[in-house]
C-alpha cells in the first residue's frame, strides 16, 4: 500500500525583546542561574505581571507578516499544570482568543508552490529549566527563562513531506527575521518545533491518529524524525497489524528514534481559564495599520526586486537574502556605488568566505559595505588586480581598514607600467623555453604557467589583462 | 490611655501634629494594649513592637521637620496578613506559608511607609482570606471583642477586632466578597472596600485576583477617607489598577446630602434577615433624609444568583493562584515525601486547612475540561449581568443602602459546621465585588444582645467620595461608631 504522510507544527519562537514578558529582566541567552529573575519571574506570592507592551507588537507583527485575522480584542488564559519549572504552577498563555488566526504562509519547492494554513498564532511565557545534577542526585531550578515572551504558531495539517516541513520552517525564520521579532536560533532554542504526524493511506481523506514529537532541535534532527516517525507508523499497521496511539514521543538525537513520553489518556487537563490579572488588549485600526506601514520589505519580495531590477540569477537572489543583515550588506554595497552583479560576486565570494574562517554572522561584521564598494570600484578603475583585492579585503575586514589606504601601504596597486611588463614577459619566455616550445607545438595549456610566472614576478600585482594580451602577442608574434 | 485609644486616627494624627504627644506615646499605648488584649482576641499573629518603637522615633523626627507630613503621619496601624511586608514574616494564617519571608514589599506598605505609619505587626486572618469567621486560621480563631464567645467575622477579622478593641487606630484588610465590610460590621467598625482597581494590588496575596481589593478598616468614614487618600492610585506593577484621578477624599467631605438619591433594594430586606438588622439598617435611611437626602425603594432581583456567581469565579481563580504553594521554592514543605507528586501531595494535603481545601476542590472542578462551559463560563455571564443590574440602578440612584450581614455576629463553632449556610449569608457583601463597585459598612446600632449591627452603602465605580460623604454625614448625627465594647478583655457593652 501506498502510505502519505500528513503532518502538522507548533513551532515556538522566542520573541526579541530586550525584556521579559511581565518584568523588566532581561531577556539574555545564558547567564549564571537565577541571575536575570525577580519576585515578579518567579511567581512570589502577590506579585502581578504587567504586559511587556513590545511583546505585543512582535506578536501583532508576526501575526500581520503570516496573513493572520489579527484579534483585535485579545486576552491571555491561564494554563494551569504543576511542575518545578513553572514556579506559578500555570503558564500564562492564550487559549480563547489568541492573536492571530487563519493565516497562510506560502511555499516553494522547486517549481511547485503551496500554501500553508495557520490554525493560530498566541502569545506566551516561557517556563524554567531543570537541571539534574546525578553527582549529588538533586534536580535544580534555573528560571532566568522564566517569562521569555514566546509566540507559538500553530499550522493545520498541511504538510505531506519533511522537504515541506523544512521549506516551511526556513520561511517562517526568514520571516521573522527580517521582520526583526526574533533571532530564530534553533541552538539557543529560540526557535523550536513540535510535529504532529500522522499516516493514511495514499487517497483517503481522513486523518489517521497522529503523534506527537518533541525535543527536535535541528532541522536535520526534523527532517529524520520525520522519516522515522513515518515508518514506525506504517509498520505497527502495515505489519504488526495494530492501531497507532494518540501519544506524545521523544525524539532522541543520538539513538535516531522516538520513544513514547505519555498517552492520551494521561493527558493533563489544563483547566484554562482567562487570565485575571491581565487586562484585555485592543489594538486599534490605526494601531494595526501603523504596523502595515513599518512592515519590511521581505525576503521574497527582495528576490524578486534583486532580479528584475539589477538582473541578478535567482541563485544570486536566494543567497543575498537569506538573512535581512545579509541583503541589508548586499543593498548598501550597491547604494554606495558598486555594480549589483560585482558586490553580490564579492559577497558570496570572499566575504562569506571571511565570515566563515573567522566563524562570524553578518550581523556581527565589521567590514563596512561602503568600504567593499570602495574596494570594487579600485578594481574596475584598474587600479587594483582581482588576486590583490582580495588581499586587500582579508588585511581590512577585522578592523574595517580603508581599503585604498590598506593598497597603498602594501604596495599593491596594479602595475600598468607598459615597460615594466614587456619586459617581465620578454624575461619570463626566455627563462621557460620548453614552456614556450610545448605552447607552440599546440600544447596552449601552457600560457597559464607562463601567466603564473609573470604574475609571480610582478609580485602579483601586474594588469592580467595586459600581462596576458603582451604573452599572446609574443607567443603567437 | 484608654481615652488615647478613643480618638480616630485622624484625630490622633492632629494631636500628633500639634506635639500634644509624641509618637512613642501612641506607638507605646497601642502596644500595651495589644498586649492586654491579645490573649483574649488573638488579632494579631505577629506584633512588631520593637520596630514599631524605632520607626516611632523615625517618624517622629519627620514631624519635628514638618516634611512630608500628613494627615495620619505617626498614627499606628496594623496591616492584614496576606499583604507582603519585607523583612516581617507573611503567613496568610497558613501553615503552608511556613515562616515566609517577602522578598518585596507591598505597594500599599510602601504608600504607607511615605505617608508615615507605623506599623504594629500582621493581623490574623481566615487561611488565604477564605472564611467569614476568622476561625479558618493557622494560628487560631480571631474572637470578638464584643463577645469573646463570638467571631469577629471573617475574612479581616483580625483588623476588626484589633480597631475596636482599640490596639490600633486603623488597619489594612482585604476584601474579595465582603471580607473588610462584613467583620467591621460584627465589630462595630467602619470599612471600605474600594472600587476594583483603584488600590494597587502588587504585594497582596491574591485569593480570586478579579475580586480582591485592600481597604481600610477603622473608627470612621473620615479616618477611611484619609486612609484612601494615602493607598489609592494607579500603580505600573499593577495592570488591572486604574489610572483614574485619586485623593482629595478627605478634603472633600461634605455632610451636606442634598440632592442626593439613595436607593433600597427591597429584595435585601425580606426573608432570612434579621429583624434587628433590619430596623437598623433602614434607620439609616431616615438620617441621610435628614441630611437632605431623598430616599427611594426599588427591587434588585439579581441578588437570587449572587452567591452561586461569586464561589464559581473565587473558588476557580483561588485554584489557580494557591497552585504555587507546592513546597518547592518556599514556605513549608512536607517531610517523608517519596518522588515529585508526593512531594507536592503531601505538602498541600497538610500544608492546607480544610476551608481552603474545599475551595481549591471546588475551582478545580468548576475549571475542568466538560464543566468549564456549565459553571465557569456560565458564572462569568452571570456576572455580566449582576455588573449591568447595578449600572442600571446607578442610572436613577447616587447610592445604594443595605444590609451588610443577614445577622449580627454568631457565636464561635457555630458557622463551621454548616459551610453552605456561611457562603449564604455573604449574599448582600458579593454582589459588590463582582460589580467591581466601592462599598461601606459603617455601625448602625446594636441588636437586642448588644451587638453591634452594620450597614453597607454603595456607590457606582470611582464614586468612593458620594460614599464617604453620607457615611461621614451619618456619624455626625450619630454615635454608635464611637461605642466601645467596655471591657477590653471581653464583656459586652454595659
Amino acid at each position: 500500500m501506498n502510505w502519505e504522510v500528513v503532518i502538522g507544527l507548533e513551532t515556538h519562537v522566542e520573541l526579541a525583546t530586550r525584556t521579559k514578558i511581565f518584568c523588566g529582566c532581561s531577556t539574555e541567552f545564558g547567564g549564571a542561574p537565577n541571575t536575570h529573575v525577580c519576585p515578579v519571574c518567579t511567581g512570589m506570592p502577590g506579585t502581578l505581571p504587567v504586559m511587556n507592551k513590545k511583546v505585543l507588537e512582535y506578536a501583532a507583527k508576526a501575526s500581520l507578516a503570516l496573513n493572520c485575522t489579527v484579534t483585535q480584542y485579545c486576552k491571555f488564559d491561564r494554563k494551569n499544570y504543576f511542575y518545578p519549572d513553572l514556579p506559578k504552577a500555570y503558564q500564562v498563555s492564550q487559549l480563547y482568543l489568541p492573536i492571530g488566526r487563519n493565516g497562510s504562509v506560502p511555499i516553494r519547492l522547486g517549481s511547485e508552490e503551496k500554501v500553508i494554513r495557520i490554525h493560530e498564532l498566541h502569545m506566551e511565557e516561557d517556563a524554567g529549566k531543570l537541571v539534574h545534577d546525578n553527582w549529588i542526585d538533586q534536580t535544580r531550578a534555573d528560571y532566568n527563562r522564566c517569562g521569555v515572551p514566546l509566540i507559538e504558531i500553530v499550522t493545520e495539517p498541511d504538510f505531506r513531506s519533511a522537504d515541506e516541513v523544512i521549506a516551511y520552517l526556513e520561511k517562517l525564520r526568514s520571516t521573522l527575521e527580517y521582520l526583526g521579532v526574533s533571532d530564530c536560533k534553533m541552538q539557543e532554542g529560540s526557535l523550536r518545533c513540535d510535529v504532529n504526524l500522522s499516516v493514511r493511506p495514499q487517497g483517503s481523506d481522513e486523518l489517521g491518529t497522529r503523534t506527537e514529537m518533541k525535543n527536535l532541535n535541528s532541522f536535520k534532527a526534523i527532517s529524520r524524525a520525520i522519516a522515522y516517525e513515518a515508518r514506525r507508523q506504517q509498520e505497527r499497521i502495515e505489519l504488526d497489524h495494530k492501531r497507532v496511539i494518540q501519544e506524545t514521543r521523544r525524539w532522541d538525537d543520538n539513538k535516531d528514534a522516538t520513544y513514547s513520553m505519555r498517552s492520551k489518556e494521561n493527558a493533563q487537563d489544563y483547566r484554562y481559564f482567562p487570565e485575571p490579572d491581565i487586562p484585555p488588549m485592543e489594538l486599534s485600526d490605526a494601531y494595526l495599520d501603523a504596523l502595515r506601514q513599518a512592515m519590511p520589505e521581505m525576503a521574497e519580495a527582495k528576490r524578486e526586486r534583486y532580479q528584475a531590477q539589477w538582473g541578478l540569477s535567482a541563485k544570486d537572489a536566494e543567497l543575498l537574502t537569506s538573512s535581512r543583515a545579509m541583503a541589508a550588506f548586499f543593498e548598501e554595497t550597491v547604494a554606495a556605488g558598486a555594480a549589483p552583479k560585482q558586490a553580490s560576486d564579492w559577497i558570496q565570494g570572499e566575504v562569506l568566505r571571511e565570515l566563515k574562517e573567522r566563524s562570524l554572522d553578518v550581523k556581527e561584521m565589521i567590514f563596512a559595505p561602503e568600504n567593499l564598494a570602495k574596494l570594487i570600484g579600485l578594481v574596475s578603475a584598474g587600479r587594483l588586480n582581482r588576486g590583490s583585492a582580495a588581499r586587500v579585503l582579508r588585511g581590512c575586514f577585522a578592523d574595517n581598514a580603508d581599503v585604498e589606504d590598506y593598497m597603498r601601504q602594501n604596495g599593491l596597486e596594479q602595475v600598468n607600467d607598459a615597460g615594466l611588463l614587456e619586459e617581465t614577459v620578454t624575461a619570463v619566455l626566455a627563462e621557460n623555453p620548453q614552456s614556450v616550445a610545448d605552447y607552440r607545438a599546440g600544447k596552449k595549456k601552457a600560457v597559464g604557467f607562463l601567466m603564473g610566472q609573470c604574475m609571480k614576478r610582478l609580485r602579483g600585482k601586474g594588469d592580467p589583462k595586459a600581462v596576458s594580451a603582451l604573452l599572446n602577442q609574443k607567443l603567437e608574434g | 490611655m484608654q481615652e488615647l485609644l478613643s480618638y480616630s486616627a485622624v484625630e490622633l494624627g492632629r494631636l500628633l501634629r500639634k506635639g500634644e504627644l509624641s509618637v512613642k506615646e501612641a506607638t507605646k499605648a497601642a502596644l500595651s494594649a495589644i498586649d492586654g488584649r491579645q490573649r483574649g482576641n488573638n488579632a494579631f499573629i505577629t506584633v512588631t513592637g520593637d520596630e514599631a518603637l524605632a520607626r516611632a522615633e523615625q517618624v517622629q523626627r519627620r514631624l519635628l521637620s514638618g516634611e512630608g507630613v500628613g494627615p495620619l503621619t505617626g498614627v499606628p496601624a496594623a496591616i492584614k496578613d496576606n499583604i507582603c511586608t519585607q523583612g516581617v514574616k507573611t503567613t496568610c494564617a497558613s501553615k503552608i506559608m511556613g515562616d515566609f519571608l517577602s522578598p518585596y514589599q507591598a505597594t500599599v506598605m510602601e504608600k504607607l511607609e511615605q505617608a508615615g505609619a507605623v506599623s504594629l505587626g500582621k493581623l490574623n486572618m481566615d487561611e488565604f482570606a477564605m472564611g467569614s469567621t476568622t476561625e479558618a486560621s493557622f494560628y487560631g480563631p480571631t474572637r470578638n471583642p464584643w463577645d469573646l464567645g463570638r467571631v469577629p467575622g471573617g475574612s479581616s477579622g483580625g483588623a476588626a477586632a484589633a480597631v475596636a478593641a482599640g490596639e490600633c487606630w486603623y488597619a489594612l484588610g482585604s476584601d474579595t466578597g465582603g471580607s473588610i465590610r462584613q467583620p467591621a460590621s460584627y465589630c462595630g467598625v467602619t470599612g471600605m472596600k474600594p472600587t476594583y482597581g483603584a488600590v494597587s494590588r502588587y504585594g497582596l496575596i491574591a485569593y480570586a485576583s478579579s475580586l480582591d481589593q485592600i481597604g481600610p478598616l477603622a473608627r470612621t468614614a473620615e479616618d477611611c477617607a484619609a486612609i484612601l487618600d494615602v493607598i489609592m492610585g494607579k500603580d505600573r506593577r499593577d495592570g488591572t489598577s486604574l489610572d483614574a484621578p485619586c485623593g482629595g477624599l478627605l478634603a472633600g467631605l461634605n455632610p451636606d446630602l442634598t440632592g442626593m438619591t439613595v436607593g433600597i433594594p427591597v429584595d435585601c430586606f425580606e426573608d432570612g434577615l434579621d429583624p434587628d438588622v433590619r430596623k437598623r439598617v433602614l434607620s439609616v435611611a431616615d438620617v441621610l433624609k435628614g441630611r437632605g437626602a431623598s430616599i427611594e425603594e426599588f427591587r434588585l432581583p439579581v441578588m437570587q444568583y449572587v452567591v452561586p456567581t461569586y464561589y464559581i469565579i473565587a473558588a476557580a481563580e483561588a485554584s489557580s493562584n494557591l497552585s504555587r504553594f507546592d513546597g518547592v521554592k518556599y514556605g513549608w514543605r512536607a517531610q517523608g515525601y517519596e518522588d515529585l507528586t508526593d512531594l507536592y501531595c503531601k505538602t498541600r494535603t497538610e500544608g492546607f486547612g480544610s476551608e481552603v481545601k474545599r475551595r481549591i476542590l471546588l475551582g478545580t472542578f468548576v475549571l475542568s475540561s466538560g464543566y468549564y462551559d456549565a459553571f465557569y463560563r456560565k458564572a462569568l455571564q452571570v456576572k455580566h449581568v449582576i455588573k449591568s443590574a447595578f449600572d442600571d440602578a446607578f442610572s436613577r440612584y447616587d447610592l445604594i443602602l443595605m444590609p451588610v450581614a443577614p445577622t449580627t455576629a454568631p457565636r464561635l463553632g457555630e458557622s463551621l459546621s454548616d459551610p453552605l449556610k456561611m457562603y449564604l449569608s455573604d449574599i448582600y457583601t458579593v454582589s459588590v465585588n463582582l460589580a467591581g463597585l466601592p462599598g461601606l459598612s459603617m455601625p448602625c446600632g446594636f441588636d437586642r444582645q448588644g451587638l453591634p449591627v452594620g450597614a453597607q452603602l454603595i456607590g457606582p465605580a470611582l464614586r468612593e467620595q458620594a460614599i464617604l460623604n453620607a457615611a461621614y454625614a451619618y456619624q455626625q448625627d450619630t454615635d454608635y461608631h464611637k461605642q466601645a465594647p467596655v471591657a477590653a478583655e471581653g464583656g459586652k457593652r454595659a
